[in-house]
């Protein structure tokens, strides 16, 4: 066997003793955030919002700025409202991208991370172009996709993919890195597989990090949608952005803004929730 | 090695040597070991910390080999993990993600078995842990944690149980009831035990035979038989042998170390 099997893990005599501490992101997304606990706290967040809402209308309205520059919520709303049936097809566009592009990146990168963490030397190899397709800001690829691919769905969907896809593998990576030796160990004991040991182990104790990787790849993926959206192409949400922005029409602009922020909070909390559900054991 | 008596013991290390490979060289962990261990019985293995007493015990589990020398069950050489052999580990243990009933499932997951749910609800009711089936280990304190990973280990029905330094983590009382949970469920149904513990009351307290292993490499210094009847009542345990014994045990450990006197007691000599 490999010579992981030497290894005898480090207990501490303290301590719950549930495997290391996750770093960077760790769970306080799933830990802290929006776990709204009590009645109590919603009306506040609710007060909260209606006094910066009511707030902003007033002083916008007191002091007379002009809708081209700032227009009040309620003209937002009622642009929301009025000219939602022309922007639903555009939100259903870029919704096409954001799930076609995400569920490409995520599963490249989620099978990647785990396969690739299996081979210490592979991951050191392939680690510095990860992170390169980490911090390389996927649009800036958009118009030489849009030359290749036309103004389709298909420069958006890649360039969704190549930002969703290195930050899912990069985190879960982190989360297929956290060998506990000992849990392992209990594993084998059994005669378990490598593949048994995949599945009931090193799987569940990824479970967290994956998620919180799932997360901010859906994240990057919407951001990368919108922008691409805005370069190129005469559909979807960021193309509604430039269009009102160059017609003046600063309601609708703005409305388009909130659904993208609903959009965000969304996929938030749906990873919130699931993280709730499944990985709960690690805080 | 028991010809006398007749009985071939059931766990037999013989010059177990192993060395680690490490980034700044070799480390020799343990040096010609050699004891065995008789069925039914129970051993528990001493020494200073980082002797080598966690490398034995994975050698005599099987989950990893060693560098000369061999481990064998009823005469068959160990060359991996043995399904006649339970390991309770240092902590429980447990998977946080799985509640306990899951976590007592998973030995049978893992072999493809149907848990026996009579026998698993006779050692949790043993235990006194009946009706926590569907609790997450953060959910329970160090000492049921430990329970529920001895039911684990129990619920094969291994013949051999091995368990480093289960209790290592919890406090005084609670690891005396442990210890007194352990001596019942052997007393219920013997089986032979290794126990590797920093503790020598533990020690004398469990075993019929305490080794003493050497500073690193770990080699066997000496092994004291310990000749009380059990239960082994408090009173017992009071007792000025018990007293002696556990004395003459720490100043053999001590002494090695600060090389002060040898201990007065004549301990039984292994070659
Ligand atoms: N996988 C490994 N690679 C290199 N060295 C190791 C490895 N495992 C253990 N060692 C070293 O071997 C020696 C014996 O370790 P071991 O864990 O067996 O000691 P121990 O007696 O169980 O200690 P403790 O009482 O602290 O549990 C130590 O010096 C340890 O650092
Ligand atoms: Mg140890």
């Amino acid at each position: 066997m490999a010579n992981s099997s030497d290894t005898i893990p480090q207990f501490r005599k303290s301590g719950g003793g549930d495997g290391q501490s996750v770093s960077l992101t760790n769970l306080s997304a799933f830990s802290g955030g929006i776990g709204v606990k009590s009645m109590a706290e919603v009306l506040a967040i609710l007060a909260v919002a209606v006094v910066i809402v009511g707030g902003v209308e007033a002083s916008l309205r007191l002091f007379e700025v002009p809708h081209y520059i700032m227009p009040p919520p309620s003209a937002i709303f009622r642009a929301l409202v009025t000219e939602f049936p022309l922007i639903a097809p555009h939100l259903g566009h870029t919704l096409v991208e954001l799930f076609a592009g995400f569920a490409i990146g995520a599963s490249v990168g989620l099978v990647l991370a785990a396969v690739v963490t299996q081979f210490p030397f592979a991951e050191k190899v392939i680690a510095p172009y990860i992170l390169l397709l980490v911090t390389t800001p996927m649009l800036a690829l958009v118009p030489l996709l849009i030359l290749r691919f036309g103004f389709g769905y298909e420069p958006r969907i890649i360039a969704v993919a190549l930002a969703s896809g290195p930050m899912v593998m990069i985190n879960s990576a982190t989360g297929f890195r956290r060998v506990d030796s000992a849990k392992i160990a209990l594993a084998r004991s059994y005669g378990a597989s490598t593949l048994q040991i995949f599945w009931k182990i090193r799987a569940p104790m990824a479970l967290p990090m994956i998620l919180v990787g799932l997360m901010i790849g859906a994240i990057f993926g919407l951001l990368t949608a919108v922008g691409a959206e805005m370069v190129g192409g005469g559909f979807g949400l960021g193309n509604r952005l430039t269009t009102y922005s160059s017609m003046i029409q600063m309601p609708q602009f703005f409305a388009v803004v909130l659904i993208l922020s609903i959009l965000g909070i969304l996929i938030y909390t749906t990873f919130f929730l699931i993280g709730k559900k499944w990985a709960s054991w690690e805080t | 090695m028991n010809a006398v008596d007749g009985t071939t013991p059931k766990l037999v290390v013989q010059d177990a040597t192993k060395v680690y490979a490490t980034a700044s060289g070799d480390l020799k962990a343990l040096d010609r070991c050699s004891l065995h261990v008789n069925a039914n019985e129970i051993v528990s293995i001493v020494g200073p910390s980082g002797c080598g007493k966690t490398t034995l015990l994975w050698s005599m589990s099987g989950l990893h080999g060693l560098t000369s020398g061999q481990v064998t069950l009823d005469g068959r050489r160990i060359d991996g993990p043995h399904p006649d052999i339970g390991i309770v580990f240092q902590e429980a243990n447990l998977l946080p993600w799985r509640d306990l009933d899951a976590n007592i499932r998973f030995p049978f997951e893992i072999k493809g078995q149907k848990p026996d749910r009579a026998w698993i609800d006779h050692l949790l009711h043993r235990v006194g842990l009946d009706g926590f089936g569907g609790k997450f280990p953060r959910e329970l304190s160090g000492g049921m944690q430990q329970r529920a990973a001895i039911v684990r280990a129990l619920s094969l029905k291994p013949q051999v149980l091995l368990m480093d330094e289960p209790f290592g983590a919890l406090d005084t009382f609670t690891r005396e009831d442990m210890n007194r949970l352990v001596e019942e469920i052997w007393l219920d149904s013997p089986t032979t035990i290794v126990f590797i513990t920093h503790s020598i009351e533990e020690a004398i307290f469990l075993s019929d035979r305490v080794v003493v292993l050497s500073g690193r490499p770990g080699r066997v210094a000496s092994v004291y038989p310990v000749p009380f009847a059990r239960p082994r009542s408090l009173e017992i345990m009071a007792t000025k042998e018990v007293f002696d014994l556990t004395n003459a045990i720490k100043m053999e450990i001590v002494g090695k170390r600060t090389s002060l006197k040898s201990a007065p007691a004549e301990p039984e000599r292994v070659d």
